[in-house]
């Protein structure tokens, strides 16, 4: 290595894709570095591909054409001075372009709309306000890999850096929190830039474009064609995982007794969920599905331990605790799933496939890296392990099971009667699970509701179960089950939202009611900031600091949200009683030609269980307040 | 923390410095020096980063600049296997009665002297960072008035070239 040594080869191998022969290949991971995907064999650009000769239009005719070449069918958005131009051809447009109320609900729609069907999600706003109010939802789909495209208009190039009206660097502004983003300022720069967008937010591991279009260049005058030349020579995701990788991480689990499979959000964004289920009937072992992949595996499966992290079950964080092989699979060691890092399941070689390298060994160093797509690797280690066992035997894994089995059974999920005499909220979710079944969709807010409807609702099938993840975003589930619901109409789509969520961007119900998108919306209502009062009561005395919403029982009720909806076209209920529950979510459910909004006002006193409180290892994992598992002696 | 020198091939499109500092900003990574210049290809800069970083570290920083969709290759150029230099630019304090000594001086460290007035000299030099601040406390003494400084440029030694090889793989 006298030419320099590229750090990482996976890397190298990304980056200079074609060069089987690198010769720049280190020693220390140089086996998963290399690059089968035959990229040229596919067109880097989405849709049909129709050859479109060239044509003469404007800029905005191109957006829109290049959008409608793409395969586009759907688009959220909200019109303004700097993307006026581009919405004129628009309105012509076979595209169903959705209006929503507030920028920031297009972009969490299509999020909803990218989760729920695959597809890149879409969305277009104006120059500065209008921009900066599809920052969280930009943000939101960074954190959780959304394959998303958001269009913004841009003041003229001649005015951008002198303070414009309107003016906003969204570029700048997005920088950190993009995948990619683009400022076209030459119309003749719209269809590849266009192309190249759709192929970075939907290859590789997916996330946010942004692409900003300056108002002259929508203005002005280009020659179309199709399809573009995408030009990208920094971008090669590899898909394969590399043999050599696979077949070690197959001899790591023909070695293994207390093997997990740890399946996050990733086998859901690459459709690998057929896979999944036969690795893990083929290696016996027990399956932990983080909160980004609840549907990934059937929670009624046998094999199914639950979600691990702060408010998972006994049986999977203690599986992860005990385990001695993580066979990590799309999934990114995140803090609410690791608890203190260095405690985390500290007797566990770990197998980690993901698609992006910069994953492997960012928190938890991987003793087998494999940089590939799952929905490549799963089967060829499903074979590789399927070989290995033929060869070495298939491992005993009955101790292992005993024990989680035992732990399964000692803890399930539940919940107590809250001491106030209002109804649990676990039990409204239960029964919108219940009722509605797998073949629903659901999108929750952020906070308690949330953790519950991961823990009380069955989860089926993968894209049943829409959240805000990594980011958090309070507000995401109104606007989210929008764009579900436009993507997957014939499902039932239900919001189940908290009291606090629900004010940040029921705008939306508008959109709903008047676009004929018949969302159903459970606002969970504990009358408070429920999440951040859990804490208090826990950690902070029960000193109820800026936590009391006073939309509940024995409350003044502002808003009231049964006015509220019918304000907004929408069908509206209360339930404060166990009895009608049943009742009220079955009048909700013969409800389709306009929205539901269900006020449930529940008990602000009940709180998520298990949990492990923040700064401390999984080991400490409480099933109720001040209540820890006793766990079995290990042989 | 080790020194480590990374040769980063990236698209010349606006922007890209940006998101190369706004990166180490977000990720808290440490950067030593910074140097970006055109290459021999149009269309293709060269950055030689210097970053302060261990072994895991530095691979997370390679990695996450490899998610830079603008980054096309990124090569770790060991101190051993490449010329590494800077280049400095010194106004120091020199009447009649000591100019000799500080051209003296320069000479001593094969720097040259660019710009003379009556009571100063501007030195120019270029060199590993350990000969430069050789130079600058020798001539410390004389009175420093400004200093200018390059970030590291460095090129891997023998005849292959970095932008050769991605360009033909790209």
């Amino acid at each position: 290595m006298s030419k320099g040594s590229p750090i990482s080869p996976s890397l190298m191998a990304t980056k200079s894709a074609g060069a089987p022969k690198a010769p720049e290949r280190a020693d220390r991971t140089a086996d998963h570095a290399v690059v089968v995907a035959d990229l040229a064999a596919v067109s880097p650009v989405l849709g049909p591909n129709n050859v479109v000769p060239p044509t003469v239009m404007t800029g905005s005719q191109a957006i829109v054409r290049s959008l409608e070449e793409l395969g586009v069918d759907d688009i959220f958005g909200l019109p303004g001075g700097a993307i006026l131009p581009t919405y004129d051809p628009l309105m012509a447009s076979s595209m169903n372009h959705v209006l929503v109320r507030h920028e920031q609900g297009a972009g969490h729609a299509a999020q909803g709309y990218a989760m729920v069907t695959g597809r890149v999600g879409v969305c277009i706003a104006t120059s500065g306000p209008g921009a900066t109010n599809l920052v969280t939802a930009i943000m939101d789909a960074h954190m959780d890999s959304v394959p998303l495209v958001a269009i913004t208009g841009q003041v003229s190039s001649g005015v951008i850096g002198t303070d414009a009206f309107q003016e906003a660097d969204i570029v700048g502004i997005t920088m950190p929190i993009t995948k990619h983003s683009f400022l076209v300022t030459d119309p003749n720069d719209i269809p590849h830039v266009m192309a190249e967008a759709f192929h970075l937010a939907s290859t590789g591991r997916p996330g946010p474009v942004l692409v900003d279009v300056a108002k002259d260049a929508q203005v002005g005058q280009m020659t179309f064609s199709w399809p573009p030349r995408v030009d990208l020579p920094g971008y090669r995701p590899v898909t394969r995982g590399h043999n050599k990788q696979v077949r070690e991480a197959a001899k790591l689990i023909a070695a293994a007794r207390k093997p997990v499979l740890y399946v996050g959000g990733g086998v859901v964004k690459a459709h690998a969920s057929a896979e999944l289920l036969a690795l893990a009937e083929a290696t016996g072992a027990p399956v932990v599905t983080t909160l980004m992949a609840k549907g990934a595996f059937p929670d009624s499966h046998p094999q199914h331990m639950g979600m691990p992290g702060m408010h998972g079950t006994v049986s999977a964080v203690t599986a992860l605790q005990q385990s001695d092989l993580l066979i990590t699979l799309g999934a990114r060691f995140d803090d609410r799933v690791t608890g203190v890092l260095k405690t985390f399941a500290p007797m566990a070689k770990v197998i980690h496939a993901d698609i992006d390298p910069a994953e492997i060994s960012k928190n938890r160093t991987a003793d087998v890296p494999i940089v590939g797509s799952v929905k490549e690797i799963i089967p060829e280690l499903t074979d590789a392990v399927r070989t290995q066992f033929e060869a070495a035997g298939t491992p005993d894994l009955t101790t292992w099971w005993a024990f989680l089995n035992n732990l399964k059974g000692t803890y399930p999920l539940g919940w107590t009667e809250p001491d106030d005499g209002l109804t649990a909220p676990q039990k409204v979710i239960e029964r919108i699970g219940a009722l509605t079944g797998p073949e629903g969709i659901y999108v929750a807010g952020v906070g308690q509701h949330q953790m519950w409807a991961a823990q009380f609702i069955k989860y089926e099938r993968p894209h049943a179960w829409l959240n805000s993840g990594g980011a958090g975003t309070m507000g995401y589930a109104v606007p989210a089950a929008m764009g579900a619901k436009v993507g997957e109409p014939d499902r039932v789509v239900w919001a189940i939202d908290g009291d606090g969520c629900f004010q940040m961007t029921n705008q939306e119900l508008a959109t709903c009611a008047i676009n004929n998108i018949p969302i159903k919306v459970a606002v969970i209502n504990n009358s408070s900031l429920g999440m951040v009062r859990q804490w208090q009561t826990l950690f902070y005395e029960g000193r109820y600091s800026n936590t009391d919403l006073n939309t509940g029982h024995d409350t003044v009720r502002i808003p009231d949200f049964v006015k509220l909806g019918e304000a907004y076209g929408c069908a509206s209920f209360r339930c404060e009683r166990d009895e009608d529950i049943d009742a009220t979510i079955q009048k909700a459910l013969e409800i389709n030609d306009r929205p539901v909004v269900i006020d449930f006002v529940v008990s602000p006193n009940s709180m998520v269980w298990p949990m492990v409180p923040a700064g401390v290892s999984n080991d400490q994992i409480q099933v109720a307040r001040n209540m820890t598992p006793e766990w079995e002696e290990e042989d | 923390m080790s020194r480590h020198t990374l040769s980063v091939l990236v698209e010349d499109k606006p922007g890209v410095l940006t998101r190369v500092a706004s990166l180490f900003a977000r990720r808290a990574f440490n950067i030593n020096s910074l140097a970006v210049g055109p290459t021999e290809v149009p269309g293709i800069s060269r950055m030689t980063v210097v970053v302060d970083a261990d072994g895991d570290l530095i691979e997370q920083v390679t990695k996450q600049l490899n998610k830079l969709i603008n980054v096309i290759k990124i090569v770790e150029l060991t101190p051993e296997s490449s010329v590494q230099r800077d280049h400095i630019l010194v106004k120091v304090r020199a009447d009649a009665a000591t100019r000799l000594q500080v051209t003296q001086a320069a000479d001593l460290f094969r720097a040259s002297v660019v710009d003379v007035s009556t009571d100063s000299v501007v030195i120019e030099a270029t060199g590993h960072p350990e000969k430069l601040t050789a130079l600058l406390s020798v001539l410390e003494p004389f009175g420093i008035r400004e200093i200018v400084q390059s970030g590291t440029l460095a090129v891997g030694r023998g005849s292959r070239s970095m932008s050769d090889r991605a360009l033909r793989s790209a």
